[in-house]
């Protein structure tokens, strides 16, 4: 029973961290309807960036990913505009050629990490990593309280962004009616690249908290396949509140079957709640179709 | 003229399995033969690939899945009945088949990315059951003991060169098939357009299953040798992900809307592969496989056959 107490504590705190990985995506697939199966090598990319200018310069891992935000955005905007100009204009047959060319990037992301930082799995150095806090027999590691409570905090940022600004309520109206926006004079092609651009910045903090969590290498994107696009489907493609609760799902799922029936059962699970998810009821839990 | 290309079709595929057996009996050097058996496994996958991905227009991650289930089933079998290749392959091809069709219907009114999707979903699930089935190796692997070659082959990896040769050929049969048949017009309609398909009568499920089968088989059969090829079997290397990444640049870079178009991307990637991995390393291929996917996705969507098609029409338009 302490047990079961534990991984569900363990498992909410590790679903908050899930939600900030996966919101990028909650945008740029769940908003945009951007095949972006690349999101999760972008992800592993911003760890690397991390861990980057921690090991050579000592920066803090959360301020590092902070620092490489920017840069992300910029890549963002420039990755969409090549999807656009490549896929989405022409039209026709872009689904199947988009699909093989975020999957092709995410090899070519994969491979440059490798000739670059090698296969050796890395990890950053912080005051607070490698510290636990104790409640009687629960033993809580304090990089998953920081990687929790920023999290938390990024996934809220975002939420407030696309309910309460005015670019954030200009990117849901793309994603509901594109015809509709272009009628009002808006460029629903500007609006979806700045989405694109925010949905890429996110993962650089996304980034420096999946370094603090865990070590890194350079095929953990695969991993995270499975992960981010469990949680975005089982959300309901673009619903933030249900990014939050599917993460915890997640969390909470993967936590139990790991002390129930140990670790080398763990990468199954989201690509198996996955499909049980796109089986039984595609449209998500808040799912807006 | 049909009639012409077809009994030359016919005869290639008679003439092409006899030339690799008299190079078995002629050439002694195995090296050509490891080399060569890889291209002709790939491909076998990617023309296989090709029937879903190509003519139905439904993108499968899970080229690595139908592989390495082609690799366990004959693991398996040779494990607790000693059973001989042929039937190694003829089992895979069924269970191939079974998983195909579960597959179908696991994702029949799933589209696009989730269909993608899925199928990397379903790679991971079995990998991680295989993973955790001792009986199998688990996590380690296995080693295979190679039985006696059979004559007339001298060396077990000649044989097995022979044997994905016939593969080969039963796969660019199927493909042809089903490309002249109304089941490879039904697939390309469900492609070009599933509702107006639908709408018109072409029975898409069924299409969508049928292909899912085929293509299910012929891949699980090509990953079947493969045991005996390596001697050796690990879950992580028989359904690791690079296998389907690779099978889609060979189909999508030769062209899809052909049967040839899987076979010249397969020959040119897989030549390139063997020439780089004895150069360079095995990262940098994956590297040029991938960026060679992608320039070929954005510039020439529709491969090599399209790009060779193309200089036909403006040679004839010239005329």
């Amino acid at each position: 029973m302490d047990l079961l107490l534990d991984a569900v504590v363990i498992g909410v705190l590790l679903g908050c961290f899930y939600a900030a990985v996966s919101i990028g995506l909650s945008v740029s697939f769940g908003l945009l309807d951007v095949p972006h199966v690349a999101h999760p090598a972008f992800l592993v990319l911003a760890s690397y960036g991390v861990f980057f200018l921690n090991d050579r310069y000592d920066i803090d891992p959360l301020l590092a990913g902070l620092l490489i935000t920017p840069l992300l955005f910029v890549f963002g905007l420039a990755a969409y505009r090549i999807y656009y100009e490549t896929f989405e204009r022409r039209g026709t047959d872009a689904a199947v050629r988009g699909i093989a060319f975020f999957f092709g990037i995410a090899f070519i992301i994969e491979v440059l990490i490798i000739l670059h930082f090698g296969v050796d799995q890395r990890s950053v150095t912080a005051s607070y990593i490698g510290k636990a806090w104790r409640f009687g027999d629960m033993r809580i590691p304090f990089r998953l309280v920081v990687a929790f409570a920023v999290a938390t905090g990024l996934t809220l940022l975002l939420a407030l962004y696309l309910s309460r600004t005015f670019m954030g309520r200009a990117i849901r109206a793309v994603a509901q009616d594109e015809e509709a926006v272009r009628l009002m004079g808006a460029n629903p092609v500007r609006i979806k690249q700045w989405a694109f651009g925010i949905a890429t910045a996110v993962l650089g903090v996304a980034g420096a908290l999946l370094i603090i969590v865990a070590p890194v290498d350079p095929t953990l994107d695969r991993a995270y396949i499975g992960r981010t696009f469990c949680v975005v489907v089982m959300a309901g493609l673009g619903s933030m509140t249900g990014t939050l609760i599917a993460s915890i799902i997640l969390g909470i799922a993967e936590t139990i079957v790991l002390t129930l029936f140990g670790a080398s059962w763990a990468p199954a699970i989201s690509f198996a709640l996955l499909l049980g998810v796109l089986a039984v009821r595609p449209q998500g839990l808040l799912g807006r179709r | 003229m049909m009639r012409r290309g077809s009994i030359a079709f016919w005869i290639g595929a008679a003439l092409f399995p006899a030339l690799v057996f008299l190079t078995t009996q002629l050439i002694s050097n195995e090296y050509p033969f490891f080399a060569g058996y890889v291209i002709l496994q790939f491909i076998v996958l990617s023309v296989a690939w090709s029937i879903l991905g190509g003519y139905a227009g439904y993108v499968n991650f899970g080229t690595s899945a139908f592989f390495g289930v082609g690799v366990y089933t004959a693991v398996l079998l040779f494990q607790s009945l000693g059973a001989p290749l042929l039937v190694q392959i003829a089992a895979a091809a069924l269970v191939g088949a079974l998983l195909g069709f579960a597959v179908g219907l696991l994702t029949l009114r799933m589209q696009g990315i989730f269909f993608s999707i899925a199928t990397i979903a379903v790679t991971i699930v079995i990998e991680t059951s295989v993973t955790n089935w001792r009986y199998l190796g688990g996590a380690a692997g296995i080693q295979i003991q190679r039985p006696p070659v059979m004559a007339p082959f001298h060396s077990y990896v000649q044989m097995l060169v022979f044997v994905q040769a016939l593969l080969v050929v039963l796969a660019i049969v199927v493909a042809r098939y089903i490309q002249n048949s109304w089941i490879g017009r039904g697939l390309q309609a469900l492609r070009d357009d599933e509702l107006a398909a639908e709408c018109t009568g072409v029975p898409t499920l069924r299409l969508k299953l049928l292909a899912c089968v085929v293509s299910g088989a012929l891949m699980c059969a090509a990953g079947a040798p493969a045991a005996m090829y390596l001697q050796y079997a690990d879950p992580a290397s028989a359904f690791n992900l690079n296998y389907s990444v690779s099978v889609l640049a060979m189909a999508l870079i030769g062209g899809t809307s052909h049967w040839a178009g899987p076979v010249i991307g397969a020959i040119l990637l897989g030549v390139t592969q063997q020439l780089l991995a004895v150069t360079i390393s095995s990262e940098v291929n994956v590297l040029v496989l991938g960026i060679m996917l992608v320039v070929f996705v954005v510039a020439a969507p529709e491969g090599i056959i399209g790009l060779f098609r193309k200089g036909l029409r403006r040679a004839g338009g010239k005329a």
